[in-house]
């Protein structure tokens, strides 16, 4: 195993972790573009764009680029959110070098303007697939009341009548202040030919323009609240409730991440007993989601609308319980067992080694192999896990429940 | 194409243990399932299966509820567990040195649940609480009407019940329900990853050896439905599933849909995503999947669109489902075979998936097939073949379920729309 980078004249790194014993290789470009860096007037524009990006080139219509992804048996696919958009693809190594030229190929696309107009029906249908499923849009509402006018309160998908309203131009200009190439990285893991890979990626996007992509990055100004959002239709409340949290900066976000296992993993943890095995409700959690400059503490409840006041009380007294009292050595090491078995497992799979690559430049952070960044977990104390208890609390969260329930007494 | 090494063994008492051993990987996962699905609920007691799958973890030999999660979460397993249809499922992964330690607790939650009286009532909330929150996922909802309507009881069944059989459920019924369908016969333990065969089957041995075999109880048989159904709903999309015969695993001709269905529905060249969504931009779903019981098999297609736009979406379905009956062309095939070989090599990466793959192997096949095998009776066959398979075997006989404002047309486009056979 070895981790090799390089960087062109223009700014666009490679990153790679080469293993000769991986049966596959995977590649992804990783643009730090997301809702965040979207203004007023173009809200969808990033997720728009990363539709596009599969449209086609001055060198390939829409259907090649498909047809071409498919002809090298590439399991590839992309995603957009707040901070990053990801373009990626795992083949078998032998099309290392057709996968890398498609993908450079395509992160240069045309914009066509029937492409254009036909893919915003299918975001469209995107858009009112997520209305219809759980928790019915509440992510980007409770995002827009925790952050408020901060970027990160920006929907990821948009609204129908604002990617109705998006225009080719506007995308474009939005492309050439954020597609960079200084504001990219083609991230590869699995069995790599690096020098091969440099060759090929010089050659293929050595002629990329710089340009200066910044990112404004204002204090968060976190908001406190209850707000419901009423679906008469749906059966069970969704509550979610967002509290501030570790940033990407902050020293303790390791510890505060074995926090979130201890209070709401899916087995074993104190939400688990509280809330899934009495069947309290169907679906409990609390994770903790890292950004540039801000953060937050996440929990979502689902249950039977009858017992949803009752719930949010029992999810702060779990709470107000650990911050005060603190959690054990035994759940402390619990957690621990679990977190290193899921590094484990997850290490030994191309697609999310190539995914831990990237994510680690996109976060601005120097590379850690699987085994240290289990040893980082390894090295948390009882005292600052009970630290990060205390600072990231749900005292006065955001509150927003989603469902069939309206008389809201005690909130 | 690979390393390989899969063994099995078969206990006197009916038990197989099936192992792909993976020694570069440093972790090992199994899946193990036992003959005890819903398809064995008393008919007004329906969700028995799932609720004693919930119930069995709460508490074994001398453990207790919390002592049983604790132990696994102190060997840092991550398990899952699931009633399907045939089988009730357990499946744990974890660093392979704690394989042993895993099954000796997986052994005791299968054979010694305490099944505890204080939780009965704990657990039918668990039960209840997933039946509501199927309830809000609409697409699945639509496609267990479909499976029911198609394949009839006791194949079609959906585990979960209703909140009116799940009310009805007692310990006891829990309590007879384990003791006569929880059995070694039928049972089978599959294994990946990191492991050694020789001490795995003697473990194994010791602690599934001296389990009686039972007799396999009766199942009640209702035919399928047939033709369309609506399901009325206020929501957003229409979520649309056509269904047609498909084929099971030991059907000589299984490989032959298997590439009929690939062409219409994998990757994003793929005949459906090209035709329905890249083209038209009719929806951001559509799919078309072989799905099988032991003994039935049928194919699903889905898609989720706007109302206003999904009678559209249905008739450019099916007329891509007629014009597959026409046959696929060479490139076509091509790209399915490189896509198919990509998926079994790195299916090597996962000792998930293959514990999952070889136990599906033994249920189907009683046999277990080589990553090579799979992929040499994919590459082998020939356009002709497939195309031959489509002349005999047109998709055809349409079945709709959808559930949104307003119910659609299966417009015929001169295909016979007469119930399955």
């Amino acid at each position: 195993m070895e981790y090799r980078q390089h960087r062109l004249a223009n700014g666009l790194e490679i990153h790679a972790e080469c293993n000769d014993l991986a049966y596959t290789s995977g590649f992804g470009f990783f643009v730090k573009a997301g809702s965040r860096d979207e203004t007023d007037g173009i809200g969808g524009v990033s997720h728009f764009l990363e539709h596009m990006v599969f449209k086609g080139t001055p060198n390939r219509t829409a259907a090649e680029v498909n047809l071409q992804l498919d002809e090298m048996g590439s399991a590839s696919n992309a995603r957009t959110g707040e901070e990053s958009t990801i373009y990626h693809a795992s083949v078998l190594p032998e099309f290392q070098s057709d996968v890398v030229a498609l993908l450079s190929d395509i992160m240069r696309p045309s914009l066509r303007l029937e492409d254009f107009e036909t893919e915003k029906k299918v975001i469209v249908e995107e858009i009112m697939m997520y209305a219809d499923q759980p928790p019915y849009g509440g992510y980007e509402r409770i995002m827009e009341e925790f952050y408020g006018d901060h970027p990160m309160g920006q929907s990821v998908l948009g609204t129908v009548d604002s990617v109705t309203g998006l225009t080719p131009e506007a995308m474009r200009s939005y492309f050439e202040q954020r597609y960079s190439p200084s504001n990219m990285v083609l991230a590869a893991a699995g069995k790599i030919d690096f020098d091969k890979l440099v060759d090929d990626v010089e050659r293929h996007c050595g002629r990329w323009k710089s340009f200066p992509a910044e990112r404004t990055c204002p204090a968060p100004d976190y908001r406190s609240g209850f707000v419901s959002m009423h679906k008469p239709n749906s059966v069970q409340q969704y509550l979610l409730q967002m509290a501030p949290g570790a940033t990407l900066q902050s020293e303790d976000r390791y510890a505060a991440r074995v926090a979130t296992t201890i209070m709401g993993d899916d087995a074993g943890s104190r939400f688990y007993w509280e809330f899934l095995d009495s069947g309290l409700a169907e679906s409990a959690g609390v994770g903790s989601y890292e950004h540039l400059g801000c953060g937050s503490l996440m929990t979502v409840i689902c249950c039977d609308p009858s017992k949803a006041e009752e719930n949010l009380e029992r999810a702060k007294k779990l709470f107000n319980q650990a911050a005060s009292e603190g959690v054990t050595e035994k759940e402390l090491a619990m957690a621990k067992r679990k977190i290193a078995s899921h590094i484990l497992l997850a290490s030994e799979r191309t697609d999310t080694r190539m995914f831990s690559v990237g994510t680690q430049w996109l976060n601005d952070q120097p590379f850690k192999t699987p085994a240290q960044i289990a040893e980082v977990y390894e090295n948390v104390t009882l005292d600052e896990v009970n630290a990060a208890l205390q600072k990231y609390h749900m005292r006065s969260p955001m509150t927003l429940a989603v469902g069939p329930k309206e008389d809201w007494l005690a909130v | 194409m690979t390393q390989q090494q899969l063994s099995h063994y078969s206990f006197d008492n009916g038990l197989t243990i099936v192992g792909h051993h993976m020694p570069w990987l440093q972790s090992a996962a199994y899946a193990i399932s036992v003959s005890a699905g819903s398809r064995y609920d008393d008919a007004d007691k329906v969700g028995t299966a799932n609720f004693l799958c919930e119930m069995v973890q709460r508490g074994c030999g001398d453990m207790d509820s919390r002592q049983y999660i604790e132990a696994l979460q102190m060997l840092g397993i991550d398990s899952s567990s699931s009633a399907g249809n045939y089988q009730t499922h357990y499946g744990a992964a974890m660093i392979a040195s704690e394989l042993i330690p895993s099954l000796r607790i997986s052994a005791e939650m299968l054979r010694r649940p305490i099944l505890p009286a204080d939780q009965l009532e704990d657990g039918r909330m668990v039960c209840l609480q997933e039946i509501a929150a199927l309830e809000d996922d609409l697409a699945q909802k639509a496609m267990n009407e479909m499976r029911a309507r198609f394949y009839g009881t006791p194949d079609g069944r959906n585990s979960d019940g209703t909140i009116e059989s799940i009310s009805r459920i007692t310990l006891e019924d829990l309590r007879e329900s384990h003791q006569s369908l929880y059995r070694p016969n039928g049972m089978i333990i599959a294994v990946a990853g990191n492991f050694d065969w020789e001490r795995l089957v003697d473990e194994v041995g010791q602690l599934f050896g001296d389990w009686e075999s039972k007799p396999d109880p009766e199942v009640i048989t209702l035919p399928p439905e047939t033709g369309s159904h609506h399901i009325p709903f206020e929501s957003e999309q229409t979520h649309i599933i056509v269904g047609f015969k498909g084929f099971t695993y030991s059907h000589p001709d299984f490989y032959l849909n298997r590439c009929a269905i690939g062409v219409l529905s994998d990757g994003m060249s793929s005949r459906l995503f090209t035709e329905v969504r890249e083209k038209r931009g009719l929806c951001y779903t559509v799919y078309a999947s072989n799905h099988m019981t032991k003994n039935q098999a049928g194919v699903f297609c889905y898609s989720g669109t706007s109302t206003d736009r999904a009678q559209q979406t249905l008739d450019v379905i099916i007329e891509q489902l007629v014009e597959l009956g026409n046959g696929i062309t060479q490139s076509e095939l091509d790209r399915l075979k490189i896509r198919i070989r990509s998926g079994l090599i790195s299916q090597q990466e996962s000792c998930r998936s293959r514990a999952n793959s070889i136990n599906s192997d033994w249920f189907h096949l009683g046999r277990l097939r080589t990553l090579d095998e799979l992929n040499e009776s994919i590459s082998s066959i020939t356009v002709d073949q497939v195309n031959d398979f489509l002349q005999r075997h047109p998709p055809s006989n349409f079945s709709l379920v959808t559930l949104g404002s307003n119910p659609l047309e299966l417009k015929e486009h001169g295909i016979p729309t007469t119930p399955i056979g």
